[in-house]
């Protein structure tokens, strides 16, 4: 097997296993590549509705990556997008009259963030990437990996801001009052006063910016060794947020600033040479 | 008379302040993060996001009360609506290039970055859920754009001041942005007593 088949893992490119991992943790939609950043910070309150949230996405990312890899021959590349957007919007609809239907407590907790589905970064640029471009089965594991690697990160991310923010895990009270861990250990949990901020709004935003911070830190650590983190980072709608250092900013900003005023000089002193020439050459007329 | 001009500004400072599209319900997170780099490009975006947000609203809202609920089929309202925002805002570029050739210029360049906006088809689902007539739906998408703007020139102002400072490495770039926004969202909790 050549190098160049390998994908990720060492498993042939693009087989069905190959697509899976690579979805779950190589190019995991919301650790690595980061992007469908609204729905991991809207919805991850709790842990349950990071889960819902997250098989929702899954299913709808592997049937329209299924379809739009079926129909990729048929759609005209001018008119892919909004061919796109309508496959996707179907199986979103299809979605939300299930759980409108069957889970109709998911569905209130969720409300407007189910139809937002359909502007999920994730969905359009898998079908965008991937499956407009390979065949059936790849593209569906890909949309399954994918789907379940925002799941699994969705799922934590609301794990940990319900435990601290609520005490709780999956409903189930473990730390603060009435906590169901027995014995001493129980007494000792029962302590634990629970940080409301962090099932609010700011909470969200604070939890990712640590999450971030931690990637980036695994990514210095790996440049270090010398491997290949071009994959990592800030991708998709946030693209111009790379990292810089301030004094290098300051830098450039005190360099432009010199240059500016370089130039204003030189056209002052081009400006002086002219009024000169022209009082010199209307001398010599009076002459 | 009194009445609806109160209820209108309780939509309006409901849905600019108190349900702050950015901070309180996570919409337009990618311009909000994406275009906050400098205070005019932050000001353009907001504009543009009034104008189109404004106008979808009206639109969706009147395709949903003319046409999908009296035919029943209020279901298709997700597939329909993105299809009608992504042609508005085709149609407005188009409109603005030909027409209003000063307001393109400035706009312009953030028109197409709306249609990824999904405060747009958040603001027009909303408005369906809760029922609001024409006149309430367009107020209530002009006044979410407006919250829009405010915390996305606020977030540019903190980034420019904040772009010298000495940051730890691994919290450099987005982290700092998030935290930034993080204080935000507290300090707009504080506009719940509006209510």
């Amino acid at each position: 097997m050549s190098n160049e088949n390998k994908g990720a893992l060492g498993f042939t490119k693009d087989t069905p296993m190959e697509r899976f991992l690579n979805g779950l943790i190589i190019e995991n939609p919301t650790l690595v590549l980061m992007i469908g950043m609204c729905p991991t910070l809207a919805v991850t309150t709790s842990a349950i509705n990071g889960l819902t949230m997250g098989l929702a996405t899954t299913f709808v990312l592997a049937l329209s990556n299924a379809v739009i890899s079926l129909l990729r021959k048929v759609i005209p590349d001018t008119v892919r997008i909004p061919a796109f957007i309508v496959v996707i919007a179907s199986f979103v609809t299809l979605v939300q009259l299930v759980m409108q239907a069957y889970v109709p407590t998911m569905y209130e907790a969720l409300g407007v963030y189910i139809p937002l589905i359909v502007v999920n970064c994730i969905i359009f640029g898998r079908a965008e990437a991937y499956a407009s471009k390979h065949d059936v089965l790849p593209s569906f594991f890909d949309g399954i990996g994918m789907g379940l690697g925002f799941t699994c990160a969705i799922t934590v991310i609301g794990l940990f801001r319900e435990l601290i923010g609520g005490g709780t895990m999956f409903n189930v009270q473990i730390l603060g009052e009435g906590s169901v861990v027995p014995g001493p250990a129980g007494y000792f949990f029962s302590l634990y006063q629970p940080v409301r901020i962090f099932i609010q709004q700011a909470g969200a935003f604070i939890v990712l910016a640590v999450l971030i911070a931690i990637m980036n830190q695994v990514k210095f650590n790996l440049e270090k060794k010398g491997k290949d983190t071009s994959k990592f980072g800030v991708g998709g709608c946030c693209s111009d947020l790379e990292i810089k250092d301030p004094h290098k900013v300051k830098e450039e900003l005190l360099k432009k600033e010199a240059e500016e005023k370089a130039k204003a000089e030189e056209v002052k002193e081009e400006a002086k040479e002219t009024v000169a020439a022209a009082a010199g050459s209307g001398e010599e007329e009076n002459k | 008379m009194t009445d609806t001009i109160v209820g209108l500004l309780s939509i309006m400072i409901t849905a600019s302040l108190v349900n702050n599209v950015v901070l309180s319900q996570f919409l337009g997170l990618c311009p909000f993060l994406g275009v906050s780099r400098k205070t005019e490009t932050a000001f353009g975006m907001g504009m543009a996001c009034v104008f189109v947000i404004s106008l979808a609203s009206l639109v969706t809202n009147a395709i949903y009360k003319f046409i999908l609920h009296p035919l029943d089929l209020s279901f298709l309202q997700t597939i329909v609506f993105i299809m009608v925002i992504a042609m508005l805002v085709q149609f407005v570029e188009m409109f603005l290039k030909k027409f209003v050739v000063s307001l393109y210029q400035s706009l312009g360049v953030y028109l197409p970055l709306i249609t990824t906006n999904c405060a747009v088809l958040g603001v027009a689902l909303n408005n369906v859920t809760n029922g609001y007539s024409l006149l309430e739906s367009t107020i209530c998408g002009f006044a979410t754009a407006v919250g829009f703007t405010i915390a996305i020139v606020i977030l540019a102002g903190i980034r420019e001041k904040i772009e010298f400072n000495d940051i730890p490495k691994p919290f450099r770039g987005m982290p700092t942005v998030l935290l930034a926004s993080a204080l935000m969202a507290i300090a707009f909790t504080g506009f719940s007593a509006l209510r």
